[in-house]
């Protein structure tokens, strides 16, 4: 960890120089001859209170930030009491290096600009409307009017400039699987230079920039010194959520993708149909919703909603992956478009209950043709989810239609080779469409021989790692979710099960491992709907953020992580997301919804 | 790709086509008043909730019974299918003719508009209809307190009487109870029975109910040391306890983590020992409406103040109250349990109880008493003097003993009655007969320690199988229900020393953002335990009506999470 290695060296480059008071001080960035003062204050004065910082911040120290306890003790209590600990950055960036100095800001006199050589200025909607969102993530206060507190005691408040430049323009564009998130944030007295080749790289960046910012108890606003080189190991960073189990509001998804944004990921897979229920509304065939919704009415998405999930996915960098999963867990479906399931059969009569798609009826093909040309349309992201997950072979089975089918294929008894059939006719259809497919690994095992641009995710739990295998062997392109189904709950710290995990450690090739594009945090809506979604899923999805963002080595100690984690949580309730506790504590501003 | 996980209660999950089924089978009785008598077999009120599907099919009069989900079950319950249709602009709730109480009992003043509120939503909604008048057909709920002294601004005790009775019918309901006590468990009941049809149209059935409590303490324990709970939370939370008949709030109010309350006799305490001695901290008027909120509720608070160990936040405080820990021959710097040894431990102790005693209005005060770490006490040279002066050896539990028999005695001197952890009494404490014993163990097994408790005369308490802050995947609130506090080897004047239980939520991965969907709808199992006939165990139908309570609780405001793949009409609208 660059920040903890920092200030190891200044500890070892200055010690016992000064008294040890000055030392802590020093070290604590404290520059300035007036915090100097209150520092000194706090110590002589009150020594009580010092004692007792020093045990606070032993315990602190004990958590593993740092490899000589002692005196990172020492500093600790300083850091804690002169200013606020430095703020660290989740997920991790590539390199960070924060020097002592700081430099105070003010709401006032704090601006973002484009700079002069980049592609986008002043009317590019992406950069406009994060620079909104951001002004008032880093002031929380400021709008409430009640800046004109002890802010400004030590000096007059300093400009402060953050300086935007981007490459490539596409401000009205979509991000994609090739887009650029790198950034270069370079902050210095005054000033903050953020430099990417997209957009996309630059929300990242100012992602960073905010978390930078941190304030001191009587509210003034400070940021280090600082440099970051950063990109993500992985393009594809996804977090699923199914709005077919239970039906999850607008505002619940508009949420989660702000908090999504803030953990840097940029896929949201969108499982929006499913068995229990059919909230998309088609327009197309829009007896799907009116028949297969909780509620035609209460319980769907309209195309506009639709539009502005996209359109607030958008604005934050991140993509908007539909699943429409077939010809399994498609109940719903069936209610608003009689004669696609197949009908099971019970001693040689139709028993009333219906199976997956019928995959031997022409019409079922006309259909999704239909429907996926409709996906096409309202979803611009080039990736469509066709899932392909948990065919259940005994209605089809039991169909005397699918037998004779099956004869005439020369499928035999085997009938997965009939769901191959069918998904290779989705997969085609799709491909035609010109967009990719994604599909559940089940895809894969029954039928090895599928389109080479199809992207496989893993989501069974056991032995993934040799399923990683074979499909990069197989030359596809991998999404990994099994080890991060965060709808399994357990009691204790689970996010370290998350952050433990490694996606590329498995046997194969450095060609192998490029393959893996990525993964995906699941959030499945069997026990999940607005009342307990965000808790549930902040912020235990930050440890997959991170592994799929950061460096895995600088990455791998959840001890390490743990302050920093504590602290983006917090962090994350000072921006209005309900993310639940890690563990016993407390934060400045606590949760004050219900 | 989502595993389906429905091991622990496969018959729950009720498919379509089976409904359908259950629909036509019993279409036969369609037209005949269906009375069920619920004690006889929970069946039967499946068959009335099944029924009500049935009516669901006929476009006129639609009755959806199966939106009568009474939680938890009443004693007595016999309704009909006859329906009778409230108006929000002319329905009412009244103090009826005989009534001991009157407009000027605050408790069912503000009950009467809770409850209509919950029944037809916000009042201002109903400004229109309320000028075009139409009529009930059911025109008044009238509230009959019969005792001569209604309690109007008494505190609930654990010898309140709850029980009540309820006539729905016309032209008017009459609820009757002893006391307020009742009459708040008899206003929520009706409040359930009230049932809106796809018109929007409000219809209630014409019903009789007789009901009481099984166990007279119904509990519910929050932890806000461990993280700190802002007061919004607490008091949501004692409204879902009323919406579940729940009467006691066991406030778990410091331990090592935190001290938040505020005390006025030692102002230290929370300003050294809270996370923030301004933001995180309960003021005297904090705990004041506390106490008023749940006594508008029949809601008892019995605070905690636990020791002698998990005191660590105590320390900050209270200088020399903590024994300081020795590494090797000098003090490590670190604290242990509150120090036994030294006489002004026990000063503050009767100060600071003193104190507690005039601010909690409730008879009754929880002191702990559990997981004493002795590893501290055993480096302490001055606590192994102590120990041979009084000739303890090195038995550690009996210097426990020594120091809670001095607390209680110091407890006692405040006319208080007190609960304390079975360890306690596991130690072979001298304890007054009116003693609590709350049995959290899991090892040996409750249903032994329940005995033990009972055997020896004391009342139990049981919460062992209902620490809910334990959560793991899927239902399981099924487990939660099917525990029995009175489910051990023992004579009946033993299960009758059992006073009931509580539904534990500590504090290490619980605060605001979590706790109320992490509490809800699983406590509402214990609540149906606590409340409902010993007979009553039919996890089918516990389902059903479990599902419907949980979307009413998401209707009033109660972010209650999903028991299972479904919807509410009405979902949550917060967050």
């Amino acid at each position: 960890m660059q920040t903890i290695q920092e200030i190891d060296h200044v500890t070892q480059a200055e010690p016992m120089r000064l008294t040890a008071l000055l030392v802590t001080c020093h070290m604590t960035r404290v520059l300035t001859v007036s915090a100097l003062v209150y520092c000194h204050f706090i110590v002589q004065t009150s020594s009580p209170t010092a004692l007792k910082l020093t045990e606070v911040c032993s315990s602190m120290a004990h958590t593993g930030t740092h490899s000589q306890p002692v005196r990172s003790c020492l500093l600790l209590v300083v850091v804690s009491v002169c200013v606020q600990q430095v703020h660290g950055v989740w997920p991790l960036p590539q390199q960070l290096h924060q020097s002592a100095d700081r430099g105070c800001l003010s709401p006032q006199r704090f601006s973002f600009t484009y700079g002069r050589d980049s592609a986008a200025q002043t009317g590019c909607s992406v950069l406009d409307a994060a620079f909104k969102r951001y002004f008032s993530i880093i002031f929380p206060d400021f709008t409430k009017g009640s800046e004109n507190r002890l802010q400004y005691v030590w000096s007059e408040p300093q400009p402060f400039v953050v300086s935007v430049s981007v490459k490539t323009g596409g401000c009205d564009g979509y991000p994609d699987e090739d887009s650029d998130e790198s950034y270069n944030l370079s902050v210095s007295e005054g000033q903050a230079v953020l430099r990417s080749v997209t957009v996309w790289g630059a929300l990242r960046g100012l992602e960073s920039f905010s978390q930078l910012v941190y304030q001191d108890d009587y509210g003034s606003y400070f940021i280090n010194k600082t440099e970051i080189v950063d990109f993500p190991r992985f393009a594809f960073r996804g977090l699923l959520l199914d709005t077919s189990r239970h039906y999850l509001p607008l505002h619940a998804i508009l949420k989660t993708l702000d908090a999504m944004a803030y953990s840097k990921f940029n896929v949201f897979h969108w499982h929006i149909v499913d068995d229990p229920s059919f909230p998309y509304q088609s327009r197309t065939f829009p007896d799907l919703s009116n028949k297969g919704a909780f509620h035609p009415f209460t319980h769907i998405y309209t195309q506009s909603d639709v539009m502005r999930v996209i359109e607030h996915a958008r604005m934050r960098g991140i993509r908007v992956v539909p699943e429409f999963d077939s010809p399994g867990h498609t109940q719903s479906w069936g209610k608003g478009q009689p004669g696609l399931l197949t009908p099971c059969y019970k001693g040689g009569v139709p028993s009333g209950s219906f199976g997956p798609v019928d995959p031997t009826i022409d019409t079922t093909y006309k259909f999704m043709e239909s429907l996926l040309k409709e996906v096409k349309f309202v979803f611009p992201d080039s990736y469509v989810h066709l899932g392909g997950d948990e065919v259940s072979f005994a209605c089809w089975q039991s169909n005397p239609n699918v037998r004779k089918f099956m004869e005439k294929m020369g499928f035999g008894k085997d009938f997965t080779k009939l769901e191959s059939f069918y998904m290779e006719s989705i997969m085609n259809m799709t491909a035609a469409l010109n967009r990719t497919s994604i599909v559940w690994q089940d895809v894969f095992d029954y039928h090895e021989r599928i389109p080479q641009d199809t992207v496989l995710e893993i989501w069974k739990g056991e032995k993934y790692q040799a399923e990683l295998s074979r499909m990069t062997q197989a030359g596809h392109r991998v999404l990994l979710s099994a080890p991060w189904y965060i709808n399994h709950i357990s009691y204790g710290q689970d996010w370290r099960n998350s952050y433990a995990v490694q996606p590329q450690n498995f046997s194969g090739t450095e060609e192998q491992k490029k393959l893996v594009i990525g993964g995906e945090v699941a959030m499945w809506g069997e026990y999940v709907d607005a009342t307990n979604l965000t808790p549930r899923l902040w912020p235990r999805a930050c440890a997959a953020a991170e592994r799929l963002w950061s460096n895995e080595e600088k990455t791998l100690n959840a001890d390490l992580a743990f302050p920093r984690l504590e602290e983006f949580r917090c962090e994350l309730l000072r921006r209005g997301i309900q993310a639940e506790p890690l563990f016993v504590g407390h934060c400045k501003h606590e949760y004050d919804g219900l | 790709m989502t595993w389906v996980e429905v091991n622990a209660a496969p018959e729950l999950i009720h498919t379509p086509p089976l409904r359908l089924k259950q629909k036509s089978a019993d279409r036969t009785a369609l037209n005949t008043d269906m009375y069920c008598l619920l004690k006889c077999s929970p069946l039967i009120l499946a068959v009335a909730v099944c029924h009500g599907w049935l009516f669901g099919d006929f476009v006129g009069k639609q009755k959806e019974l199966d939106e009568i989900s009474l939680w938890p079950l009443p004693q007595k319950f016999q309704s009909s299918a006859v329906a009778f249709k409230l108006s929000p602009g002319s329905f009412q709730i009244v103090h009826a003719k005989q009534s001991s109480a009157g407009p000027s009992c605050s408790i069912l003043v503000n009950a009467f508009r809770r409850y209509f509120e919950y029944m037809f939503g916000d009042l201002k909604k109903h400004e229109k209809s309320r000028k075009k008048v139409y009529d009930s057909d059911l025109a008044e709920l009238q509230v009959w307190i019969t005792s001569a002294d209604p309690e109007c601004d008494g505190y609930p005790s654990l010898q309140a009487d709850e029980s009540y009775e309820l006539s729905v019918d016309e032209p008017s309901a009459v609820l009757k109870a002893a006391n307020v006590w009742g009459a708040l468990r008899g206003l929520e009941t009706f409040s359930q029975l009230v049932y809106r049809d796809d018109y929007g149209a409000n219809n209630i059935n014409k019903t009789d109910i007789s009901d009481f409590p099984r166990f007279a303490h119904r509990g519910i324990l929050l932890d806000s040391s461990r993280h700190f709970l802002p007061l919004k939370v607490i008091l949501a939370n004692l409204e879902a306890m009323a919406m579940n008949k729940f009467n006691v709030f066991h406030w778990h109010i410091v331990d090592d983590p935190s001290f938040p309350y505020m005390s006025r006799t030692f102002p230290d305490l929370s300003q050294k020992g809270a996370y923030h001695p301004f933001t995180h901290v309960y003021t005297p008027s904090d705990v004041k409406m506390v106490i008023e909120f749940a006594r508008m509720r029949g809601i008892r608070v019995i605070p905690e103040f636990d020791t002698p160990g998990h005191t660590q936040s105590w320390g900050n405080g209270i200088k020399n109250l903590l024994t300081p820990c020795y590494s090797g021959s000098s003090p490590s710097g670190t604290f242990g349990p509150v120090n036994p040894i030294l006489n002004s431990s026990y000063d503050f102790m009767t100060q600071f109880f003193k104190e507690i005693s005039t601010v909690f209005p409730d008879a009754y005060i929880h002191l702990g008493g559990d997981e004493v770490d002795f590893s501290c006490w055993k480096s302490n040279p001055d606590i192994k003097k102590f120990m041979v002066q009084q000739g303890f050896g090195t038995d550690y539990s009996k210097l426990e003993s020594f120091y809670i028999q001095r607390l209680l005695d110091i407890v006692a001197a405040t006319k208080k009655g007190y609960m304390v952890w079975q360890e306690v009494f596991d130690n072979g404490v001298k304890l007054k007969a009116d003693t609590q014993i709350h049995v959290w163990k899991e090892r040996p097994q409750y249903q032994d320690e329940m005995a033990k408790v009972t055997a020896a005369g004391f009342n139990a308490l049981l919460s062992t199988p209902w620490y809910l802050n334990r959560i793991s995947y899927g239902q399981d609130w099924v487990n939660i229900y099917k525990a029995d506090p009175q489910n051990f080897t023992g004579t009946d004047a033993q299960k009758k020393l059992v006073i009931g239980g509580e539904a534990c939520l500590w504090g290490e991965y619980v605060d605001a953002t979590n706790l109320t969907p992490r509490l809800w709808p699983r406590a509402s199992a214990v609540a149906e335990r606590l409340w409902s006939d010993k007979s009553v165990t039919d996890v089918g139908n516990a389902y059903k009506r479990l599902v419907q309570h949980r979307c009413r609780m998401v209707k009033r405001g109660i972010p209650a999470e999903p028991l299972f793949v479904g919807h509410c009409r009405q979902e949550y609208m917060g967050l």
